[in-house]
């Protein structure tokens, strides 16, 4: 056994053992992680992908911090059942913009990736109050304190500016208008020609039941109500996905 | 002066923490400085008691450190029960609701406080205060670097409490087991490099020739948590005086760094980091060298190169291209290898011991963390298999699995390293009472069985559930029907991790009372004296 009487010369030597076990431990990582920022074939390309609306993104804030991904995943698998159960298999291109990814790992509740359109925003304003109001079964906790909760943000084109700086391609006009986009996406009397044609297919009016301010609900609510609808699954090509 | 410039230090830090509640854009970050700052003036006032102008007393540099080890060990007791009594919390809100309060104790806020209190606030501190005392005995060396080690300790301590009241506060980054904001991350590496430099330091003014195999696996751990966190975390804040900040990547390479982050925290900070502590307390409780030194070789660089590449079983079927997935089921599976070779090396040492087993409830309590290890080292390379973790994802048979390797190995391992301990670093001849040990042990074990077996019937059930059709080809459960389905496991689960909590509680009665110096009055343990034999 020459081998392991050589390995006393490590076992001798700490700077050669720590070097040693970093470069072993380093491997993997290169191998599997460096290929998927320089691979084409990683995320297909898809029509209608855009980042998220202030609003939306203020939302999605909102559902990081209440930790909702603990229970709810937002990654279709491509099984007959989760198709048929919950939509299209996600894509990879769909969470392109989402800096953290919200994929999950569990589901105490049902996969969200293609919540959007599915109930009215009544329901989801109601549900998110009181969940066993409307679904007995549900463990979900209450989040009402959302509804009483207005959107406190002072500067919130900070926020669009951070994600550009990783990569999400918010343009400066987009920036410009990222605190007005922001209430008037809630705002049922808004003028909003401006934020659709910048943020396609974002949902907007008064979303929580009061138009008389812009809470954390509404936020949330825009956020859940466009999940899986910006692609149109219609014209996507399937074989165009196949990898 | 004694702590004059520590105390400077502190109440300037202090005083930052002031004006960045003052100044912060948003709500939870000017809470979360409030809590920072009341901290920081508690950590100044106790100094400034502690204070003296006397010239300090000559420390005996040939004499162990064991300063922070004490008070390491009390912090991991006192974090665990923390930790696990949060855990049996947020299971009693799975199956009733109404548990909840919100905004501050909902489940989504408690779930990252009982996972990191258990993980980094018991394990680590675990991890910490074992790693000072193995090093120092095994290098015979005092630790390095004077009041680094209390720096270490306090600092860790520092951001456990940050990022504890950062979740409830809801300043989280999402990230599983990774979810404090981008300050508290660079605080802990800040941590991180003074707690390398400290165990490094010491290694290098070692006065055996050799390495000892514990401290290989405790180097790498440190050296390899330092590279996870730091690249996981990286990210862009939306404002210096925020709390929020936005991941550096996006998507799938988002989801690929933080499962090559995860799954490592479980191979290194769970698994190392523990082996090493395998490797120096069960043959010393036992008495008995280690059983193969050729083994511990191969299995330690198998196992720290094998490890980083199993990330991607967690995305399974998911949007991470193909290959990624296949490269990261096909090294988890051959992972179970190295994995049972530390089992082996760690159960084979108590050869010609095994007696013991019977007759010493901290070496019981030690083949049984070993043994969970085997167990949850088979398990998880099944349920890597592509087809198992199909059915196995998104269900409560991760829970399971990833509770009988918490429970089963990280606890049992750290409870017998601190029950052999305690009585060492505060001179007592033995522990306050060993029939409480064994209370304690039943108790876990028990509790354990329970978890685990409670999680694979419902989620299996519920997997299985999820994918039913009837003849005519229709989904035959709404998903309610299966949330509803899961309820009597819930209060099951929360059975086992009662119990669980109640032999940690145990533990903390009897580890107090030892420290205070106390010796229960009870029966020796049956066999632990020789029985006399009537002669013939």
């Amino acid at each position: 056994m020459g081998l392991m009487d050589k390995h006393a010369i490590i076992e001798k030597n700490a700077t050669l053992l720590l070097v040693g076990s970093l470069l072993v431990v380093t491997v993997g990582g290169i191998v599997e992680i460096a290929p998927l920022f320089y691979l084409d074939n990683t995320i297909e390309k898809v029509e209608g992908m855009r980042p998220y609306s202030p609003l939306e993104l203020a939302g999605r804030n909102i559902y990081v911090r209440e930790g909702c991904y603990l229970c709810h995943s937002q990654m279709i698998r491509p099984f007959r059942d989760e198709v048929e159960r919950y939509g299209h298999y996600s894509l990879a291109a769909e969470s392109m913009y989402d800096h953290p990814f919200q994929w999950g790992s569990k589901r105490t509740g049902p996969d969200l990736a293609r919540v959007g359109d599915r109930y009215s925003n009544d329901w989801h304003v109601q549900h998110l109050s009181d969940p066993r109001s409307v679904v007995p079964e549900s463990i979900m906790p209450k989040y009402a304190f959302l509804k009483d909760t207005p959107i406190q943000v002072k500067d919130f084109s900070t926020h669009l500016v951070a994600n550009r700086r990783v990569g999400v391609p918010y343009s400066d006009d987009m920036i410009a208008h990222a605190n007005a986009d922001l209430m008037a996406q809630a705002d049922p009397n808004a003028d909003t020609s401006g934020l659709l044609s910048r943020y396609p297919k974002a949902k907007v009016g008064d979303l929580d039941g009061n138009p008389q301010q812009v809470t954390e609900m509404d936020a949330l609510v825009a956020y859940l109500q466009m999940l899986g609808t910006l692609v149109d699954f219609k014209h996507y090509d399937e074989a165009a996905g196949y990898r | 002066m004694k702590f004059g410039t520590e105390t400077v230090a502190l109440s300037l830090f202090a005083f930052a923490a002031l004006v960045a509640a003052g100044f912060g854009v948003d709500e939870p970050f000017r809470q979360h400085m409030w809590v920072l700052f009341i901290v920081l003036v508690g950590f100044t006032a106790i100094l400034l008691r502690n204070t003296s102008f006397a010239p300090a007393a000559p420390i005996d540099p040939s004499a162990y450190m064991d300063g922070p080890i004490r008070y390491g060990a009390i912090a991991t007791m006192f974090w665990g029960v923390v930790g696990m009594l949060v855990g049996v919390v947020i299971a009693l809100q799975l199956a009733y609701p109404d548990l909840n309060i919100q905004p501050w104790f909902n489940f989504g806020r408690l779930r990252p406080l009982h996972t990191s209190g258990v993980v980094f606030a018991f394990g680590g501190n675990a991890l910490l205060c074992t790693s000072m005392y193995v090093v120092q005995r095994t290098c015979r060396a005092r630790l390095f670097g004077g009041n680094l080690a209390w720096f270490v300790f306090w600092g860790y301590q520092l951001f456990i409490v940050m990022a504890a009241t950062g979740y409830l506060l809801g300043i989280t980054e999402s990230r599983e087991y990774a979810e404090p904001e981008w300050y508290v991350d660079i605080w802990l590496t800040i941590v991180w490099v003074a707690y390398l430099l400290l165990f490094l330091g010491t290694i290098l003014k070692r006065k055996e020739p050799h390495i000892y195999v514990a401290n290989w696996f405790y180097l790498s751990f440190i050296v390899t948590i330092a590279m996870l966190h730091v690249v996981n975390n990286l990210s862009m804040p939306a404002s210096f005086l925020g709390s929020k900040s936005y991941s550096a990547f996006s998507g799938v390479q988002d989801a690929l760094t933080q499962w090559w982050y995860g799954h490592n925290a479980v191979g290194f900070f769970l698994t190392a980091g523990f082996l090493g502590m395998m490797y120096y307390f069960v043959p010393k409780q036992a008495n008995r060298p280690v059983y193969s030194y050729r083994l511990s070789i191969i299995h330690f660089w198998a196992l720290i190169f094998l490890y980083i590449w199993a990330g991607p079983h967690h995305l399974h079927y998911t949007a991470l291209p193909d290959w990624a997935q296949t490269l990261g089921m096909v090294f988890s599976i051959m992972l179970w290898m190295p994995s049972w070779g530390g089992m082996i090396n760690g159960l084979m040492t108590l050869s010609g011991a095994w007696d013991k087993i019977r007759t010493d409830p901290i070496i019981r309590m030690m083949v049984i963390a070993i043994a969970f290890y085997g167990m949850s080292t088979f398990e998880g390379p099944m349920m890597s298999i592509k087809s198992v973790n199909s059915l196995s994802h998104y269900t409560d048979w991760t829970i399971g699995h990833v509770h009988s390797g918490a429970l089963g190995w990280v606890g049992m391992i750290s409870f017998g390293a601190i029950y052999y301990m305690v009585p060492k670093l505060w001179n007592r001849e033995r522990l306050y009472s060993l029939r409480l040990v064994t209370w304690h042990f039943w108790l876990a074990t028990l509790g354990i069985v329970v978890y685990a077996a409670v999680m694979w019937v419902s989620g299996i059930m519920q997997g299985l559930m999820w994918r039913e059709y009837d003849e005519q080809g229709f989904l035959v459960y709404s998903f309610a029907e299966t949330v509803a389905a899961m309820h009597p496991y819930y209060i099951m689960r929360a059975v086992g991790g009662a119990m669980y909590l109640s032999g940690a509680l145990i533990m903390a009665w009897n580890i107090t009372m030892t420290i205070l110096g106390h010796q229960r009055q009870e029966q020796p343990l049956p066999g632990s004296v020789p029985a006399l034999q009537p002669a013939q």
